[in-house]
Order: C-alpha cells, then structure tokens, then sequence
C-alpha cells in the first residue's frame, strides 16, 4: 500500500503539490489523470524516491520512500515515459537486474515477450523506441513487484501492441500487486483498469473506483436539441451531444473516461455532489 | 475484444461467453477458462470478468467448483435461450413496438408479412 500524507512540493518556486493526500490499494490497477503539467510525473517520481517531497511523506509499506531503503526498492518498478537503456544484449541485462527482484519470473518475461513477437536475443540499443518500451515493460511486469508504476505506457506502441499490452497487464495482475498507470491515451486503459485518479491545479480533485462511477453515473448520446434534463455535462458529438448524467433508475452504461475527465474538469462540485 | 458504447461491459462480456457454451466451445461440465484468464483474453480488468461470472452464476450456466475453478451447468444451452428470450421480450421487442407505432405500422401488417417469410 501506498500512503501520500499532506504532501507538498514545487519545483523552486512553482508549487506543483498543496497537501496533497492519496492512498493507493493493492489489487487494483489505478489510472492517473491529468492535464499536461498538472504533476502526473511528478507524482510518480516522488512514489519511486525519486524525488522528495518539501513537507509530508511518501510511504511504501511502511518505508519512507526518501530513505530508498533497499527492501521498499526491491518490491517496486518504475516505467518511465522515457529512458535509456544500457547498450548490452538483452540476456546480460536480465542477468545484471533481475537479482535485484526477489519474485523475478523469467517464465513471466518469455510470455510477456512472446506476446509481443520479441525475445530475448536482441541487443537492447539496436531496438526502436516502440521495441524498447516493450521489451522494458515485459521486464517491469515479470519482476512481479507489488508496486509498478507506468508513465504513459501505450505512447509510441503500435496498434496490435496496445491491444498485447492489456493482455499482458490483465494476465500480470494479481490481488497482491498495485499497479499506477499514469496517460494521455484513455481509450488504451478505458477497460483496463479499476479506479480512477485526477490531479488538477494541486489537488487531487477526483479519485473514485469504476464500480462506483458506473454505478452512479451514464454516459450516453443525445440527439441535436435533446438535451437530457439533469445532465451534469456535455460535450459536442458527431449525432449530437455526448452526455454525463447521474445514473438514477437508468441501466448501467460503460465508462468513457474522456468524457468523465473533462466533466470533473469543468464540473468538479456538481460531480462532487454524486458522489457525496 | 470491441466494445459496444452501450450496453455495459460486463454484460457484453457475458453475451460473449454464453456465445461460446452456444455454439459449443466450453462444452456442458466442462472447465471454462479463469477469472484472470478470461479477463487477459478479452483485455478487461479482473473485476469486471467477476461481475460476469457472478452473473452467469446466478443464472446457473456456469457454476463453481471451490479450487478447481468454473464450470459449464448441465442444460446450460436452454438456460441461455430462456434468458434471451426473456430479454428480447423485455427490451427488443418494446423498442420494436415502439417504433412501428411512430412509424403508424399496424401490428396485422407485421403479422401478415412474418406469415408470408415462414411460407417462403
């Protein structure tokens, strides 16, 4: 478990976070959501020890992730959106990193691979980025962490791979792992995952599981003119309007997470008030 | 998979998997694939394949044997037909009423021409 207690930080003078407090579950692959510069990175370095927090604490398992302590690092991965890797074939680098994780599969990372057509003969430089980016996330979900976290995971995948990367992910997860998928690309992880994060201006101003958005709102079409009464939000579509309502008696409808985002976004207390 | 914007997705999942007793894929007593597999085959999260096999349950096409996993009920076929059937009663066929009586169709008229089909 993860456990963000009044946190702040900025970067010199620009405050990135004001009292910031979360707290992240295991079980449960959690979607973090934000605007570009809202601190989604950010946040993610600071739960990696990566960087400190100004006031507050992150905790791991009950480590505080400042000290780095060996024991809260072995038990967490970290994905960047972007990142180097050394130029050595792919074998060597199993066997330099994979000590570092206890519950390391290798089984795991042939499977993962496989899904993806690669293996592990090829030299890690000689990749392309897409290449890299799976063969590195192949690594992360066999190192079989309880924590993994994963900045924009989908970005310069192609498509069957996106469709190979829910697959991996889902068959990867178990009641014992957290996973934090931070992204742009909603419609990769729309199904994917089970609870949604939102950080605007600071704050986090939305952080609810799927099962409790579903149950409490829809997300439907209207027709030109037809606007439902009680929408809290709507957005223009190609047949009319794209609307957010509270659910009431209606059946459930799937979760569109664009359409949430930008709901919370321009309607944060009248979300509120659904979820109150 | 490709998911239909309306109708939940849990449910999409559970037309798929009594597609699959239908037409003979997971045979009756037999083994369906687990919760984390089937929710890697179709790229959902877990919990939905949950509220999806609990649904199944509930409608007895599936049960489960405590360990060992899920499995395909005895008469699991009919058991899906009854469920069909009553959901196009409930829901098709209102919308289907619905819209001839915009459209000022007489009811005679459908009856006359779904006659005519089954002589063809």
């Amino acid at each position: 478990m993860i456990l963000i207690n009044s946190l702040d930080f900025g970067y010199s003078k620009h405050k990135v976070f004001e009292n910031l407090n979360l707290t992240f579950d295991e079980g449960k692959i959690y979607g973090l959501l934000g605007l570009n510069g809202a601190g989604k990175s950010t946040l993610l370095y600071l739960m990696g020890g990566l960087l400190f927090a100004d006031n507050g604490k992150v905790e791991f398992n009950g480590f505080d992730m400042r000290e780095r302590n060996p024991r809260a690092l072995a038990d967490l991965f970290f994905v960047p959106e972007e990142f180097e890797l050394p130029d050595v074939k792919f074998e060597t680098y199993i066997k330099l990193h994979a000590p570092f994780y206890p519950n390391f599969s290798r089984e795991t990372l042939d499977r993962c691979l496989s899904g993806f057509g690669m293996d592990t003969s090829c030299r890690l430089n000689r990749l392309s980025m897409g290449q890299k980016k799976k063969a590195f996330m192949c690594f992360a979900l066999a190192a079989n962490t309880g924590l993994l976290i994963m900045d924009e995971p989908t970005n310069g995948l192609d498509i069957p791979s996106k469709s190979q990367f829910r697959q991996v992910v889902s068959s990867c997860m178990t009641d014992e792992r957290t996973i934090i998928i931070s992204t742009h690309q909603v419609r990769d992880v729309e199904n994917l995952i089970d609870h949604i994060t939102i950080i605007n201006d600071k704050q986090i101003v939305f952080n609810r599981s799927v099962a409790d958005i579903t149950d409490r709102l829809v997300f439907t079409d209207a027709r030109f003119g037809q606007r439902p009464e009680g929408a809290i939000y709507a957005q223009p579509s190609s047949v009319g309007e794209q609307v957010v309502m509270p659910r009431g008696g209606e059946q459930e409808t799937p979760l569109n997470i664009e359409l949430l985002f930008n709901a919370v976004l321009a309607e944060r207390e009248k979300v509120a008030t659904i979820f109150a | 998979m490709d998911f239909k914007e309306s109708k939940p997705i849990y449910l999409q999942i559970v037309d798929r998997i009594c597609n699959e007793i239908v037409t003979g894929k997971y045979p009756e007593n037999e083994r369906i694939p687990s919760v984390r597999e089937y929710a890697a085959i179709v790229e959902v999260n877990a919990n939905t394949v949950v509220r999806s096999y609990d649904f199944l349950q509930s409608g007895d096409v599936i049960f489960n044997r405590r360990g060992i996993g899920y499995f395909v009920s005895e008469g699991a076929i009919e058991k899906i037909t009854a469920m069909r059937r009553e959901s196009f009663m409930n829901e098709q066929l209102a919308e289907f009423f619905d819209e001839i009586d915009m459209l000022r169709i007489p009811i005679e008229t459908i009856v006359e021409l779904y006659k005519k089909r089954n002589k063809q």
